[in-house]
């Protein structure tokens, strides 16, 4: 594979996009990939808005996906898939955890949430989605939500299965392997 | 060949400190430079590495470790090196003894920091080198770097990252700790008594060395041509490289290790090789200005900008007048950063809106308190300046205007530098209200500790500066401290205090919700009861919204148990589950 792949995680603060990065970038390192990931720290992070970046290929340049270069965009909220989605490539894919996270402007009734997000989305690009909390719920933990995000990814990416889990033990913190397994097990066979 | 692991820039700057051998580490916590002294900080059996009150007294302790001897660096944002630029300037008639680097971050695109001034500015200024890496592997070289040649020189140097590079990861290559014996200690005061005398012998010394550095800086190999097609040649550095490698593979590039001070001859061969030249970096045309005034017609800042972070698409579209093939993007509501559910500082701006009361914001996380629905804080300008500006508030507009202020502080910020301005409310004859908000840590910059917490950045227990009796000690006779959800006790202390004539300082002290891994009962909204008054939303918790039907949702994946609602619900609609 010559070609960089881009892909885009984002989120609202605090939902675990930078760990699916870690982990995303953790597999193509070991895939013998050149690898950049670019994360956001800081102010950005308490509860707003939050994107990181993957790209992987032969040899990377910049850290960054722009408009129009996603290969692939993993939303853990809805209204962030849709505030990036024109970073998608035309064949791009989408996807989305099913969930909503009211931001302040429209707990405030300054702003209304969009109605039929991932509807209207399934229009214009390919979206796969899943109920990624209600799944990490009845697994006992709704933090792992990204991991069953990540797992319906996965079945859209070039690793093995095998791989996945040697990253996902790698870099999630000890104590939460086996959740987190579960959780990318509950996204991946969905 | 070491072994190739991916860091983030930041971890890489540790990485290359400690293989440079450096000994003495000293830094305040700023995004986006934080994680180089938590990253440092695992090689403590090697090194020293300290959290310091602020930036100024971190770049004097590096300063006297190089005076000892020792390679030492201390660490910052941008906006931390003007609160250490007393100590630079100096520092830079005084030159090293061990080698001394100031790693400094700048934040292009302002993710979080309230403004965006270049430190290649301040540099030029004071006459410090700069280096600046373009990815995680050459973060760990430049800093090994930095530390040669400043002993080279006898300069201190700057390493310039940015928010970009500093929280991006890329493959770094591995190699071992050189250790370095302390350079013996020599007495020489004309190196370092900056005295009037002394120190004009010093400015000559300087400006000499940096002609020889810039002479130097056209064949050290931290500055690199790279020819290619010579239609287009650019002149970069830092992260901008990588947009230009990404937009234009086939540009001749002269890709600038060290910003300053710049390589002129290099400079003048390489444009007499291309036939466009342009600039590419963002902020300041720093070095734009410098090859405009060696004579050389190139392009800059009229093609780009001199706002916020570069992209590969923005040079495709000015350089080579592509457009970018990508959907128009959606209209969405915005998502702002917030105050975390159970954050304690809610409730502390809650009763303040209730109050009517202004405050005088600092910088953390209590910034997101001047925004709706809370709309507290009317100003925030930098370190400590809550409770100085306040002051002059008082002093412009006198004291019954002030009686519906408040200067809000949080323990760390106040620690960095608010006591000297508390000191001087006290020693002016002030009145007024200070209030601390203790969540003991720094809690925007991800939880570090400071000299009030008890603990040191290489987690050994220490003294904790007890915050009532320092208070006491600057002269506040009415310090207290209050629970940050007990309402009722907030509303009346602050209100007597507002009414009184004496200076008050009300400590919330309630730890950062972050800090507090415990498993806690969430709350849940009864819509049988609820009578969609809408008083559980005023304080603006993430974790509340308002359902179709008028009742509210408390979403349990969110909610931390702080019980605020609770408290301001009068029909007992909220209650505790999972107890």
């Amino acid at each position: 594979m010559s070609e960089t792949k881009s892909i885009m995680i984002v989120g609202v603060g605090g939902q675990g996009t930078l760990l699916t990065s870690r982990i995303l970038g953790g597999l193509a390192l070991e895939n013998g990939f050149d690898v950049k990931i670019s994360e956001v720290h800081g102010m950005s992070q308490r509860g707003g808005s939050v994107v990181t970046y993957v790209r992987y290929g032969e040899k990377v340049a910049e850290p960054i996906v722009e408009e129009g270069q996603a290969d692939v965009i993993i939303a853990f909220e809805r209204l962030e898939a849709l505030r990036y989605r024109h970073f998608l490539k035309k064949d791009g894919v989408l996807i989305a955890n099913d969930w909503r996270i009211d931001p302040m402007p429209v707990i405030i009734g300054a702003a209304e949430y969009p109605d039929h997000i991932l509807e209207d989305l399934e229009k214009e690009v390919t979206v796969y989605s899943i109920d990624a909390t209600e799944e990490a719920k009845k697994l006992g933990n709704s933090k792992v939500s990204n991991l069953v995000v990540l797992g319906m990814a996965a079945r859209h990416m070039d690793f093995s299965k095998e791989q996945w889990y040697s990253v996902i033990e790698h870099t999630v913190p000890p104590k939460t392997i086996d959740v987190n397994k579960a959780a990318f097990d509950a996204g991946y066979g969905a | 060949m070491g072994k190739k692991v991916m860091m983030l820039g930041n971890e890489a700057i540790a990485r290359g400190a400690y293989e440079a051998g450096v000994r003495v580490s000293a830094a305040y916590p700023g995004t986006p430079s934080t994680e180089i002294s938590e990253a440092l900080v695992q090689y403590k059996d090697e090194l020293y590495a300290e959290w310091s009150p602020n930036e100024k007294v971190a770049a004097e302790v590096a300063i006297g470790a190089s005076m000892a001897g020792a390679r030492a660096m201390a660490c910052m944002k941008h906006v931390g090196l003007n609160v250490a630029s007393d100590p630079l300037y100096t520092a830079s008639y005084m030159g090293v003894t061990g080698g001394l680097v100031l790693v400094v971050a700048d934040d292009p695109g302002l993710y979080s920091s309230q403004n965006e001034q270049d430190t290649r500015m301040v540099a030029r200024a004071a006459h410090v080198p700069v280096l600046e890496p373009s990815d995680s592997g050459e973060a760990k070289e430049f800093m090994k770097l930095a530390f040669d040649y400043s002993e080279q020189f006898d300069r201190p140097f700057i390493l310039r990252t940015t928010t970009r590079l500093a929280h991006s990861q890329s493959s770094v290559e591995l190699q071992d700790r050189v250790e370095r014996e302390l350079i013996p200690y020599e007495k020489n005061i004309a190196k370092r008594v900056m005295m009037p005398a002394m120190a004009k012998a010093r400015h000559g010394v300087i400006e000499e060395k940096m002609v020889e550095l810039a002479e130097a800086a056209n064949t050290l190999p931290v500055n690199r041509v790279e020819m290619r097609d010579t239609k287009i040649g650019v002149i970069t550095s830092g992260i901008p490289y990588q947009y230009v490698r990404e937009a234009l593979p086939e540009a001749s590039v002269l890709k600038l290790g060290m910003v300053h001070p710049l390589p002129a001859k290099l400079i003048a061969d390489f444009a007499a090789q291309v036939e466009e030249l342009y600039i590419v970096e963002e902020l300041d045309p720093v070095i734009e200005t410098q090859v405009r005034a060696m004579g050389i017609a190139c392009k800059g800042k009229e093609c780009f900008t001199l706002l916020g972070e570069y992209s590969a698409n923005m040079l495709r579209e000015r350089i080579l007048g592509e457009t970018v093939d990508a959907k128009t993007p959606a209209q969405v509501p915005n998502r702002p950063p917030i105050l975390c559910p159970g954050c304690p500082h809610r409730s502390v701006f809650y009763i303040l809106k209730k109050l009517g009361i202004h405050a005088a914001g600092d910088i953390g996380c209590y910034t997101l308190g001047a925004v709706a629905p809370l709309s507290v804080v009317d100003s925030t300008i930098c370190m400590g300046a809550s409770i100085s500006s306040m002051h002059g508030i008082e002093k412009a507009a006198g004291r019954e205007f002030k009686k519906n202020w408040v200067a809000v502080i949080g323990d760390s910020t106040f620690l960095h530098t608010g006591v000297n301005s508390l000191m001087n409310m006290v020693y002016n004859k002030a009145t007024g209200t200070v209030i601390i908000l203790d969540n003991s840590t720094t809690g925007m910059t991800g939880h570090q500790d400071h000299a009030a917490t008890g603990w040191t950045l290489q987690k050994e227990p220490t003294n904790a500066v007890n915050l009532v009796r320092l208070c006491e000690a600057l002269g506040v006779k009415h310090v207290q401290e209050i629970n940050a959800f007990d309402l009722e006790t907030l509303e009346r202390e602050i209100k007597a205090a507002n009414e009184s004539d004496e200076i008050h300082v009300i400590i919330t002290k309630t730890p950062c919700v972050l800090l507090d891994k415990r498993k806690k009962p969430v709350y849940v909204s009864l819509s049988d009861k609820c009578k969609k008054c809408g008083m559980c939303l005023k304080p603006g918790c993430p974790a509340i919204s308002r359902q179709a039907d008028g009742t509210v949702r408390i979403d349990d994946t969110m909610c931390t148990g702080c019980g605020l609602c609770e408290q301001l619900c009068k029909f007992q609609a909220i209650e505790k589950v999972g107890e």
